[in-house]
Formats: structure tokens, C-alpha cells, sequence
């Protein structure tokens, strides 16, 4: 195994500080640091935050290999910095047995450059109609904690019911994608003023926000764990606040393109921003920063969701929902969040790596950056600019919003288990 | 004038007046034993439609040739062009072709917008309708009908009153409309039940009832928008009976209208729904003359995107057009 020495690095954005990395594990901390078996990597002006994790991304293998692989989907992972990734449940075959998670599991061990813990599915084929073998899941290699069928909300009260108390069994947690469907039938974007002037079909903010208020209910009743995919309006966040206050054990997450983006962009009618849940209104996007800045949002999740270009190349109402994530993700978060004050580095370091590692329950991922640690670490250079370039991307999709934009923030080298998986910005 | 006529939101005050005032001048040619000109000979039109619509087709295949322009049909519902890509793959052909100007008739909103603004195609794209977005030669053939029955055929529709009624939320032609008549100076009334009435209608430039006797006498045209039936069981209203009831143009209502007023439909029409036949088929209704309006404009239009700047009958006497002009 190898030894590097890190030299200056910003550790969570405090003061400089030479981290030492033997063995897969942190083995010093301090300065001036010396180790002659070591590579040095000089990281003055860099921040090394712990490795991040990612609790929704769509890897769509099995099923939809060209759009993106386990293995290419965890090389964006690891140029993104994350060095854990929970992949979803909605391939083609649906994640819904033991087999098909250790399948997923097991093609993320070989790629070495990320570690995919598989979601598994709540329901049979996503359907909404059977629980799925849970405890086989759970049992299996894979280890599977969380549960979803994203893409597909349990819209059966019971079902979810159910679902919800059945994971306690072994400390699971129910992801659920918040979407009445009825109130959503046909929806194409945000339900305003945009797509009343588009004549495009609205999906209203009460679809998502009246799903959520049942659900934190359930699980209050039940005394379980929900956690809330992807939350995009302004009255979700209240209901989460409330649902907190009273301590029950729900948690949420956001994703970096519903921090940014707005419904304007869709006057467009350029699919690439279509997305689910839609991108929403101006209101919503400062309301879901300041929740994930005090908390009531737990983490950001990238919904990294890849599509080839003929599912996007297209008019917009047929055209595939979903966006890539994995590789721009901390760069919009610092340019949100970080430049805009509302949080540090730290914590993004806590919303985007020991947060969501706690939700999923994983063990070597999300710690904190001190002696004995396994060494998963990202390293940031928050100065650097970059212009999107959707060709140069790692994924095998291209559908990005920010094509051709400037973002902040660069990842200069992840770390899993001790060994570089990107250096100098690429994959080692 | 842009390059493309997507929505009514693309034509400024004087772009509008210009149409009009050339598709005035190109309605002469209707009145002659041969409806021809030579104006955009050697010119490809394409009309391609994704969604049956006879009469519309009809109307631009009718305006492109009193055009001299060579009109290529294209149906692409029904045949295997059914899929996403099919747009972008029949664009790419439509260029290979070397299509001057697309019409698009398409079931979804924003399909004409992508195809002029993807570099798919170098042609002129004119939205012939997409899905619940907009359909801006309708409104341009209406404003054209109140400008010749209301303002004696010039100028603008300042001061005018037009009441807009039935399903709004569904309805291109009432987007189209409000916005070309507001940019015209007319002040438009929206009536509709609430279910049919799209989220943030405050916002667009009109004002909004759910009742329709109170803006009945003051209207200076009155135009009945489709129901379409099929929605009934989507719950936007308890029955057919009820909103005709409380939406429909009855003898009654018609009877509200100041002297003057005019009722329009931009068809195909609900008889006994929206509209009561004693009123489809009264004197004040201008649904026929809308559909040979129609022609006159989208004439206008082609011409405007095609042709040029230059009016469209005083052109140097090779066109000969000369012998037709006032
Ligand atoms: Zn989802």
C-alpha cells in the first residue's frame, strides 16, 4: 500500500496542516511533517475535506449501459470527489432482490474508484403494489440500508406504512421520492407563472409538500426512519422543520442543481433542464439554501441522473428527465453555499460526506479527518475556475445544465482507502 | 421582423401592423379569377404536421401557393415518426431538402421553439399550434377580422374590448390572442371557471372573470374557445350542462352585446356546448369570414419571412403584381 504526504492542506478549511496517509488509514496530523517512503502532494491554498458520499445517484447499470456504467458513473464519482455513492434502485432489472444489489455492489468494488452501496427498491419492479425481500437486501453483500423507489413515490399509505416499519428490523431507512400522482399526471414542469405562459403541463409544489406531510406523520406513528429525496419547494422545508421540532427521525436532502437553477430556465424548452422534481422558482431556491444552511435539509444529493442524447435531443415533452451531477456538484455548492457565505467548508464537509453517511448507514465514510481514520479524502482548490465542458466529462452522458458555464472550485485529488483514485484533477 | 413566428410574444406593435396591413393588401388577390402570385416562386415551403388539422393545413398550403411557392406536405402522425427523436431526425431531412420555411403543427408545447432554436434547420419555422402553448397565425387572422369589422381595416385595436371565453388553460389560440391583442392596445377579458384557467393568468396582460354577463355589454367582440368534451372526466367542471349554463353564448347572452359586437370562434365549434347554433349562424358571427381571413394572413406571413422587407404588391414590375395594386 502506499504512502502520501500531504503539505498544507487547508483541513476543512482551517488552518494549514500536513496530513500523512499509510496503510489506507490517516497516520498523522501536524506540522512540518516529514516521511521519507512518501509521496509528497503539495496542497497549499487547498482544502481536504473527507471524502464525499452521495446518496442519490443513478448509475444505470443493469439495463441502461449507454447511458452510463457502474464503472463510468464511479469515475465521475471520483473526479466529483466523492469516494462512496449510493446508487438507485431504478434499473432495468429493477434492484429488488438480493442478486441484482450484489451484481451492483460488486461491479463498484472492481472499478476501485468508488464505493457503490446499491439502494434497494421498496416495492416489486417499483410498482408500488408488494414489498420487495427488504431483509434479503439488507442481508446480502451489498449491505443495503437505504430503500427507494425514486423515480416512483409509494404513493399507498399502507405500502408505505409498511415499508417504514418493516426496515426498522435492521436499522434501514425508506428514501422516498415525494410526488402525488395524480396531482403530477402529465406534469412537464414547475406549476406557475412560467408554465402557465408555456402551456407546458405544471407539477405543483402541493405534490411534492402534501406526500411529505403524510409521510413524516407515518413515520412519527411508527417510529421509524424517512428520509426525503430531493426536496424542492419552499413548503417541504416547513413541513421538514416542523416534523423536526417534534424530533421525529426524518431527514432530507437537496440537490446542487435545485440550489441553483430556476423554472425560468425553462422558457428554453431545452430538456436539459428537465428534471424531477422541477426546477422551481426563485422563492423556493433561497428557502432550500437557507434549510440546508441551518440543518433542516441534512445533506446534498446529486440526483445524478444520465442520459444519452437522443433521450434529450429532442422536444421537450418526450424528452427524458434527469441531470448529471456526480461532476459539478461541489463546485455548485461552493458557489451557493460557500461564496455566498451561508456555509464553510466544514460544513460542507457535514452535509455532503457525514451526514449523508450516517443516513446510509456506512461505516468507513464520513468520519472526520484525524488520526486512525480510513483515509477518504477530497482535495479542493476553491480558487480555481473552470468552464464546463460537457466533452471532457467522465460520464458517458452530456446532459448538464451548465455547459459552457464558470464554476468555482476544483477537485484536485480524492482519495479511497489510501490510494489516489483522481490526482491532478484526473483519474489516476 | 425575427426570423421565425413562434409566438405572438415574437411581433412588436409594428411587426403586427405590418402583417396585417400586408395581409390586407394580399386579399385582393382572393378576388380575382386567378389567386396567384409569383412573389416567392422558386421558394419551399414544408408543411409538417405532427397533429391532424385539416383546415389549418389547408390555410397555409392555400397561402403558400397563391405564393408561388412549392408547398411539400408532410404528415408525420401515423407514420412510423412517432418517437422523440423523430424531430430532430425530420428536421435534419427538411434541411437536406433545402425547406425555405417550416409550418409546424405539434402536440407539444415547445416543439417549434426547439426546432428554430437547435440549428437543426436554417429555414423559417412558423408555429401552426403546439399543444397548450400557442398557435400565432390564429390570432393574427383574428386580429385582423376585428381590425376589419372594429377599426375599418387599419391601424391598431386601441380601446378595444374583447372578451375571451371558455377554456383558457388548454387553449393556444386564447394565449396567442391575449397577447397579440394586448400588444395591439385592445383590453382583454379572460371568463372561464376557475379549473380552466391557468396558474399565474394574473400575471398575463387581461383581466380575469368567472362570470359572464358582466363583461358582455361592454365587449366589442366576443370570442367562444372550444371545450373540449374529452375533459369532462378530468373533473374541470360537474357537467355539460352546467357550464353551458354558466360559459355558453346563448341568444340571451348575445342579446347583452352592444350593436356593434362581433362573435368570433376560432372552430371547430361545439353547437349547443360553448356556442347555441341561432348565435353560430347569426349575422354577427364571423366564423367563415375568420377561416378566409385566415389565408390572407398566413399569405403575409410567409411572404414577411421569405420575401423581404419590401411591400409585398409594389415590387418591381417583373413580379407583376402591378396591375392588382390599389
Ligand atoms: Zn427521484
Amino acid at each position: 500500500m502506499s504512502t502520501y504526504l500531504i503539505k498544507d492542506a487547508k483541513v476543512l478549511g482551517g488552518d494549514a496542516q500536513d496530513v500523512l496517509i499509510r496503510d489506507g488509514l490517516i497516520a498523522g496530523i501536524g506540522a512540518g511533517l516529514t516521511a521519507e517512503d512518501a509521496t509528497v502532494v503539495d496542497a497549499a491554498g487547498q482544502i481536504l475535506l473527507p471524502g464525499l458520499v452521495d446518496l442519490h445517484t443513478h448509475l444505470r447499470e443493469p439495463g441502461r449501459e449507454d447511458a452510463e456504467t457502474v464503472a463510468t458513473g464511479a469515475n465521475a464519482a471520483a473526479l466529483g470527489g466523492f469516494t462512496a455513492v449510493h446508487a438507485m434502485a431504478n434499473t432495468d432489472p429493477v434492484a429488488d432482490t438480493a442478486g441484482t444489489v450484489e451484481q451492483v455492489w460488486r461491479l463498484g468494488q472492481e472499478s476501485g474508484r468508488c464505493d457503490v452501496h446499491p439502494v434497494g427498491a421498496v416495492t416489486v419492479g417499483l410498482e408500488g403494489k408488494r414489498l420487495a425481500e427488504l431483509g434479503a437486501m439488507a442481508d446480502s453483500a451489498a449491505r443495503v440500508r437505504v430503500f427507494s423507489d425514486d423515480g416512483k413515490c409509494v404513493d399507498d399509505a399502507v405500502i408505505m406504512r409498511r415499508a417504514l416499519e418493516y426496515v426498522k428490523a435492521f436499522d434501514g431507512v425508506v428514501a422516498q421520492h415525494a410526488q402525488e400522482p395524480r396531482l403530477t399526471e402529465g406534469a412537464q414542469m414547475n406549476e406557475g407563472t412560467v408554465s402557465g405562459e408555456l402551456g407546458l403541463r405544471g407539477w405543483p409544489a402541493v405534490a411534492e409538500e402534501s406526500i411529505i406531510a403524510r409521510d413524516v406523520l407515518l413515520t412519527a406513528h411508527v417510529g421509524s426512519r424517512l428520509h426525503v429525496c430531493h426536496v424542492s419547494t419552499a413548503g417541504s422545508v416547513e413541513i421538514l422543520r416542523w416534523a423536526k421540532s417534534k424530533g421525529w427521525n426524518v431527514t432530507a436532502e437537496v440537490t446542487p442543481h435545485h440550489l441553483l437553477l430556476t423554472d425560468e430556465l425553462v422558457r428554453s424548452y431545452d430538456p436539459v433542464y428537465k428534471v424531477n422534481p422541477p426546477l422551481r422558482t426563485a422563492a423556493d431556491v433561497t428557502a432550500l439554501r437557507e434549510a440546508l444552511a441551518d440543518g433542516t435539509i441534512d445533506a446534498v444529493a446529486t440526483d445524478h441522473a444520465p442520459h444519452p442524447s437522443e433521450d434529450k435531443d429532442c422536444e421537450w415533452a418526450v424528452a427524458a428527465m434527469g441531470m448529471l451531477g456526480l461532476e459539478t456538484a461541489l463546485s455548485i455548492v461552493q458557489e451557493t453555499m460557500v461564496d455566498t457565505g451561508l456555509l464553510d467548508w466544514a460544513g460542507v464537509a457535514d452535509r455532503m460526506s457525514t451526514r449523508p453517511a450516517d443516513i446510509g448507514r456506512l461505516d468507513g465514510h464520513g468520519r472526520p479527518i484525524a488520526v486512525g481514520e480510513p483515509a477518504n479524502l477530497v482535495l479542493v482548490d476553491p480558487g480555481a475556475r473552470r468552464t464546463v465542458e460537457p466533452s471532457e466529462l467522465a460520464s458517458r452522458s452530456r446532459n448538464t445544465p451548465y455547459a459552457g458555464l464558470v464554476l468555482p472550485g476544483r477537485v484536485v485529488a480524492t482519495f479511497l482507502r489510501g490510494e489516489p483514485t483522481v490526482i491532478d484533477g484526473k483519474l489516476a | 421582423m425575427k426570423r421565425h413566428l413562434i409566438s405572438a410574444a415574437d411581433l412588436t406593435r409594428d411587426d403586427a401592423i405590418l402583417i396585417l396591413d400586408t395581409a390586407e393588401e394580399l386579399a385582393h388577390i382572393a378576388e380575382r379569377p386567378i389567386k396567384k402570385l409569383p412573389t416567392l416562386r422558386g421558394r419551399t415551403v414544408v408543411n409538417l404536421f405532427f397533429e391532424d388539422s385539416t383546415r389549418t393545413r389547408i390555410s397555409f398550403e392555400a397561402a403558400a401557393k397563391r405564393l408561388s411557392a412549392d408547398v411539400i406536405n408532410f404528415s408525420a402522425k401515423g407514420s412510423s415518426v412517432s418517437k422523440g427523436e423523430s424531430l430532430k431526425d425530420t428536421a435534419l431531412t427538411l434541411q437536406a431538402m433545402g425547406a425555405d420555411a417550416v409550418v409546424i403543427r405539434h402536440h407539444a408545447s415547445g416543439a417549434p421553439h426547439r426546432l428554430a432554436g437547435s440549428g437543426w434547420l436554417r429555414g423559417s419555422v412558423v408555429n401552426a399550434g403546439d399543444g397548450t402553448h400557442e398557435h400565432p397565425t390564429q390570432a393574427l387572422l383574428d386580429a385582423f377580422t376585428m381590425r376589419r369589422r372594429l377599426a375599418g381595416g387599419r391601424g391598431d385595436l386601441e380601446g378595444r374590448r374583447i372578451t375571451l371565453v371558455g377554456d383558457v388553460l388548454h387553449s393556444r389560440v386564447a394565449r396567442s390572442n391575449v397577447l397579440l391583442l394586448a400588444t395591439l392596445g385592445a383590453e382583454v377579458t379572460l371568463v372561464a371557471p376557475p379549473t380552466l384557467l391557468p396558474i399565474g393568468v394574473e400575471t398575463w396582460p387581461c383581466t380575469v372573470s368567472y362570470d359572464l354577463d358582466a363583461p358582455l355589454p361592454k365587449s366589442d367582440a366576443v370570442m367562444m374557445l372550444r371545450v373540449q368534451r374529452e375533459r369532462m372526466n378530468a373533473a374541470f367542471f360537474p357537467t355539460e350542462r352546467e357550464y353551458s349554463r354558466r360559459y355558453g353564448l346563448d341568444l340571451r347572452r348575445m342579446a347583452m352585446l352592444p350593436e356593434h359586437a362581433i362573435v368570433m370562434h376560432p372552430g371547430p365549434m361545439n353547437r349547443g356546448m360553448e356556442i347555441a347554433a341561432e348565435v353560430a349562424d347569426s349575422t354577427r358571427s364571423t366564423i367563415v369570414e375568420q377561416v378566409t381571413n385566415g389565408v390572407s394572413v398566413r399569405m403575409a406571413v410567409l411572404y414577411l419571412l421569405l420575401g423581404g422587407n419590401e411591400p409585398a404588391l409594389s415590387a418591381p414590375s417583373t413580379t407583376g403584381t402591378e396591375e392588382i395594386a390599389k
